[in-house]
């Protein structure tokens, strides 16, 4: 089997525009979430996210390419452009034949969906523009990064909500890993902030109406986000040949269902997950430094973690880091495992772990070290990216430290 | 409206061109517009004469509107127009 090393990461997010702005918000601890801004959001209960503010996307699209993209096929590119541009890599003959793109996301082209429902609905206009199909497909953003860059080969999008990015990346790392393809893009982006993507969360009544304060006895609920990660998976050999930049090692990852409730989750299902990642990337519980959690900020998910953790670790859970990244980006939901595997490679990388922002008060019940509001340096060789969806879905992967 | 230079205006805005790059013999073809220009272009149209024209994007030649040029496009929304208001 094939060793699978990344060489190259792109992002976009409430946090920063690219990989390094965004890693520099997480070491200094900065929240980006705000106040959203779109039409209609005064008939929202919920007004704040993790929104990508300042984007003008005429900088990197022309009006034709605009007509095409959905807001989550442009956050897609941006993250591919720059991760692409680090690798180094140009897709031709047979590396373009059998490199592939395979993307988590979960709502689509939530925003062309909005504006035509608006169009036919409440402006009672019968006729759409006719790139509304071609725009909200969930595969649309990896159909474009397949065009954009010559990608030939095995490419499909992943769909398991708020796991959509780890599982896309999982199929990613298989491919690579069984010798299909030398290089896959993966990972994943999400664009659910207008007013129906919000509205729609809304009527769960799990979002949080001030902050999103993973761990925190005092929590309140999830904040949602938006943006992409996106990284070039590279077969170890190929990489090295090229003498390209390796910023760590996928080590190996874990799928698992809950089969139990369709959005409650399940410390046995997330504990199963977790630890099938340590067995599949041939490493014990000591070997973990750090683990991103799923984090959500709800009280539900906070509490199962913790515990699914403490049951997988035993006594090293109390030793290990976990922090939730969506105290800073929000849940960027399908998008959300992508963005959060940068806190994973800056911990293996540069020895810096992420905190989780907006931690007021210990809870018992989530008794591990949570990295509370300060990033820390620390010395980790293996860090978890964890994800939990609606549908008992979980995946979860692991990142080792490249020497 | 006066049909010609409106008509002449959003092709050219598909095509990426200067209104006076845009003639009637101009077919669509010279202009560089693919099929998704297309039916993009007749979007356009449709929203700025407010008619519908009888379009089939998977079999253009089978429809009742001839998009051979420029000024058979003309020609084809003067007419909807008339039969249309």
């Amino acid at each position: 089997m094939k060793r699978v090393v990344i060489t190259g990461a792109g992002s976009i997010n409430a946090l920063g525009f690219t990989v390094d702005e965004t890693l520099e918000a997480m070491r200094e601890g900065r929240c980006g979430i705000g106040e959203l801004e779109f039409r209609d959001v005064e008939r929202l209960a919920i007004r704040i996210g993790g929104q990508v503010k300042g984007y003008e996307p005429e900088e990197s699209f022309n009006r034709q390419q605009l007509s095409l993209y959905d807001r989550f096929t442009q956050f897609t590119l941006i993250a591919a452009r720059e991760a692409i541009g680090q690798s180094g890599l140009t897709f031709t003959g047979e590396l373009a034949a059998r490199s592939g793109v395979v993307l988590g996301n979960s709502g689509g082209g939530m925003t062309t969906l909005d504006d035509n429902y608006r169009t036919v609905y409440e402006d009672g206009k019968n006729r759409v523009h006719p790139f509304v199909v071609p725009k909200l497909m969930n595969n649309a953003a990896a159909g474009h990064v397949s065009m954009e860059f010559n990608l030939k080969g095995p490419s499909f999008t992943v769909s398991t909500a708020c796991a959509s990015s780890n599982h896309a990346m999982a199929q990613a790392f298989q491919l690579v890993h069984g010798g299909a393809s030398p290089v896959m893009i993966t990972g994943g982006s999400e664009s659910m902030l207008c007013f129906g993507g919000v509205k729609a969360w809304e009527g769960l009544r799990v979002m949080s109406k001030d902050a999103c304060r993973p761990f925190s006895a005092n929590r309140n609920g999830m904040v949602q986000g938006e943006g992409a990660g996106v990284f070039v998976f590279e077969e170890l050999e190929h990489a090295k040949k090229r003498g390209a930049e390796i910023l760590a090692e996928v080590a190996g990852f874990a799928m698992s269902s809950d089969a139990s409730d369709i959005v409650m989750a399940s410390k046995q299902g997330a504990a199963r997950a977790i630890q099938g990642a340590l067995e599949g990337a041939g490493l014990g519980p000591g070997d973990v430094g750090y683990i991103n959690a799923h984090g959500t900020g709800t009280a539900a998910n906070d509490k199962t973690e913790s515990a699914a953790v403490a049951d997988v670790f035993g006594a090293h859970a109390d030793r290990l880091l976990i922090s939730s990244t969506k105290s800073m980006h929000g849940h960027l939901i399908g998008a959300t495992g992508a963005v959060e595997f940068l806190a994973c490679i800056m911990a293996v990388r540069d020895g810096i772990v992420a905190p989780t922002i907006g931690y007021e008060e210990p809870d018992p019940e989530c008794a591990l070290d949570v990295v509370p509001n300060v990033a820390r340096e620390a010395d980790v060789k293996v860090a978890l990216s964890n994800a939990f969806a609606f549908g008992g879905l979980n995946a979860v992967l692991a990142l080792r430290q490249f020497s | 409206m006066d049909v010609k230079p409106r008509v002449i205006q959003i092709i050219a805005e598909q095509a990426v061109l200067e209104t006076s790059d845009v003639t009637l013999e101009s077919t669509l073809d010279d202009l560089g517009i693919d099929s998704l220009g297309l039916v993009e272009s007749i979007f356009a149209i449709e929203e700025a004469f407010d008619i519908s024209i009888p379009f089939k994007a998977n079999e253009p030649e089978a429809s009742d509107f001839d998009i051979s040029s420029v000024a058979t496009i003309v020609v084809g929304i003067e007419k909807l127009i008339s039969e249309q208001s």
